[in-house]
């Protein structure tokens, strides 16, 4: 709430990329939740389907992103998702920029990507305000 | 050339007063940026579109390094296929080696100031090429900043080295035609069939458009849309601004009645090659299929002769002077604006100013004054103290 204030009088939205990654079709997910960020208030730059990895790590890094929000629904998180936090790491990108996963992620494979780095998993039935609340909180204060 | 460029720059004036920590930040910021760094050039654009603290000493820092990039503005209707056409640009551009930058602008939500940029759903032919930098924009509801932050993000594209620099704006409005004119060639797209496109240019878009592109040339109705065209044009260059664009003499050229719909040819391979015009631009009309990639070559090609005819006739220059004329008038103003706004503010406020005009304690010329009396007395006095008495 107060970070959300502060941004507001310095003119500086909350910018997140919508990333679909992978041969991943389902695309209702990702666009219900960049409108829903939208609405909240964020800009959001959505990647369209089917990008690799390394589309997903320069658009992060062009499009200067606070947030970068990967939405899977086919199962493949476990390869794709190192994939983009390498690439980060590789442009020094990865430690402020507030990664988050949504979509079909079985409960088994949660932690493991937890301690990859991802900060936070959003399934089907998560409120809305939740997934908001917890990027208004996390996202990287930058100077 | 950037040491001695910067050596000779007038420095006794800095653009903001900035804390030492800020200065430094932004020296760093620049230095990586000029070193090729993608992630300093993504943070300079943030910190120019938030407009954040030290902002304008960083675009200042910026501007020696600047002028070398051509600038090509994209404009057109909603859908009307600009950015499908940006992506086969930046990958043509690609083919004969040139880098490329892009800045992308959409709109924002009225209702929560937030957007979806959706422009970058269309790159796909330059996947994974960091030569070509791709930068979305909110118009984040401001209308004159907006031109503001275009500008400055474009600058720091040229300075970071780009070869050609692409900017995509929807062409409704006032500031977009603003923005556009940030670029030595403009382009306005046009969709075959509706007839609304058409309808539309009247509004104002056809006067800033160097090169017109129907799109969407695999759909009915082009041969109708592109006459069309070419009629409008041939009457802006009848009417009005006859310094700038074709003399009225010299209409008869290509024959007013053949040149609608009859000339395609003639008129995409463009005047400004024939050396009988070299001073006068006729816009060509191209056709494009930008799924495809259809018409991207001439499209090319059309805007290269637009280049050459802006170096050719010293326009370029004149255009980059007027250019930067603008931009000097537009700070100026918004700076001097802030200032009257605080000497508002410490004078009580308007609103309360506006009550004692009500009710006849005062006046607005006495209000007027008051507020801009002590600021003229200070520059005059400091006038006065930095050149004593030269004039008479
Ligand atoms: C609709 C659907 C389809 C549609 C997709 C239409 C489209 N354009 O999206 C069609 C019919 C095309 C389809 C095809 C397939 N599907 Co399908 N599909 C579904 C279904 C029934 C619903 C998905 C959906 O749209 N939900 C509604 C949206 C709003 O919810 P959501 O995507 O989960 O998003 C929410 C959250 O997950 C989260 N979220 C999502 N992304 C993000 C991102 C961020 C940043 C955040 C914060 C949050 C977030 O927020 C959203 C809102 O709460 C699911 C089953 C299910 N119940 O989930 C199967 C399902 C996803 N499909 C499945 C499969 C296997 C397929 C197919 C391979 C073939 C098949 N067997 O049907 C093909 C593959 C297509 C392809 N190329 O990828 C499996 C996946 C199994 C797995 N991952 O292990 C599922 C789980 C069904 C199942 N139980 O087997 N499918
Ligand atoms: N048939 C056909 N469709 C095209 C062509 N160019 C673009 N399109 C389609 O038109 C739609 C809009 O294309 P965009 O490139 O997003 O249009 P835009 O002008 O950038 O749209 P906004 O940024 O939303 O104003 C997409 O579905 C494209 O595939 C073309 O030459 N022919
Ligand atoms: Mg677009």
């Amino acid at each position: 709430m107060s970070a959300d204030a502060e941004r507001g009088q310095t003119q500086q939205p909350i910018r997140c990329l919508i990333a679909k990654v992978g041969l991943d079709g389902h695309d209702r997910g990702a666009h219900v939740i960049a409108r829903a960020f939208r609405d909240a208030g964020f800009e959001v730059v959505y990647s369209g389907l089917h990008r690799a990895p390394e589309e997903i790590v320069q658009a992060a890094v062009q499009e200067d992103v606070d947030v970068l929000g990967i939405s899977i629904l086919s199962g493949a998180h476990n390869t794709l998702v190192p994939k983009v936090i390498e690439g980060l790491e590789e442009y020094n990108a990865f430690a402020d920029t507030l990664l988050i996963v949504g979509g079909i992620i079985p409960e088994e494979d949660r932690e493991g990507l937890r301690e990859m780095g991802v900060a936070a998993i959003f399934g089907p039935g998560t409120p809305m305000q939740e997934t908001i609340d917890f990027v208004r909180e996390h996202a990287p204060q930058r100077d | 050339m950037e040491g001695t460029d910067a050596d000779r720059r007038d420095t006794a004036t800095r653009p903001e007063d900035v804390d030492p920590e800020t200065a430094a930040r932004n020296e760093r910021l620049v230095e990586s940026l000029l070193a090729g760094e993608h992630r300093a050039l993504a943070r300079v654009i943030t910190r120019i579109e938030n407009q954040a603290p030290g902002h304008r000493d960083l675009v200042a820092r910026l501007h020696p390094h600047t002028g070398e990039a051509a600038i090509v503005g994209i404009t057109g209707s909603p859908g009307a296929g600009k950015s499908t056409l940006v992506d086969k640009l930046a990958e043509a551009y690609r083919r004969r080696g040139d880098t490329v930058g892009v800045v992308a602008v959409d709109p924002s939500s009225p209702y929560s100031g937030g957007s979806v940029l959706g422009d970058r759903i269309r790159m796909a032919s330059t996947v994974g090429d960091m030569d070509v930098f791709f930068r979305s924009m909110s118009a984040r509801g401001r209308l004159g900043g907006l031109a503001t932050a275009t500008t400055d993000a474009v600058k720091a594209l040229d300075a970071f080295g780009k070869d050609v620099v692409v900017v995509e704006t929807v062409g409704a409005g006032q500031s977009e035609v603003d923005i556009v004119r940030t670029a030595d060639t403009v382009a306005v797209l046009v969709q075959p069939g509706s007839g609304d496109d058409v309808q539309m240019l009247k509004a104002g878009i056809l006067e800033i458009g160097d090169v017109f592109v129907v799109n969407k040339a695999d759909m009915d109705g082009v041969e109708r849309t592109v006459a069309e065209l070419k009629e409008m044009i041939h009457r802006r260059d009848a009417a009005g601004d006859a310094t700038e664009r074709r003399p009225p003499s010299e209409i008869g050229h290509h024959g007013v009645a053949g040149s609608a719909g009859a000339d395609a040819d003639a008129d995409t391979q463009n005047d400004a090659s024939d050396d009988d015009t070299d001073d006068v631009w006729e816009p060509p009309v191209v056709e494009t299929v930008a799924t495809t990639g259809d018409g991207i070559d001439e499209l090319i090609d059309a805007f290269d002769a637009h280049a050459d005819y802006l170096c050719d006739s010293g326009k370029r220059e004149t255009k980059a002077r007027a250019r930067y004329a603008d931009e000097i008038r537009r700070l100026m103003r918004s700076d001097a604006n802030e200032l009257l706004d605080e000497e508002l503010r410490r004078h009580g406020g308007v609103d309360a100013l506006a009550k004692r005009v009500y009710e006849r304690e005062t006046d607005p010329y006495a209000v007027a004054a008051s507020i801009v009396g002590p600021l003229r007395d200070c520059v005059e006095a400091r006038r006065e103290r930095d050149e004593p008495r030269t004039s008479e």
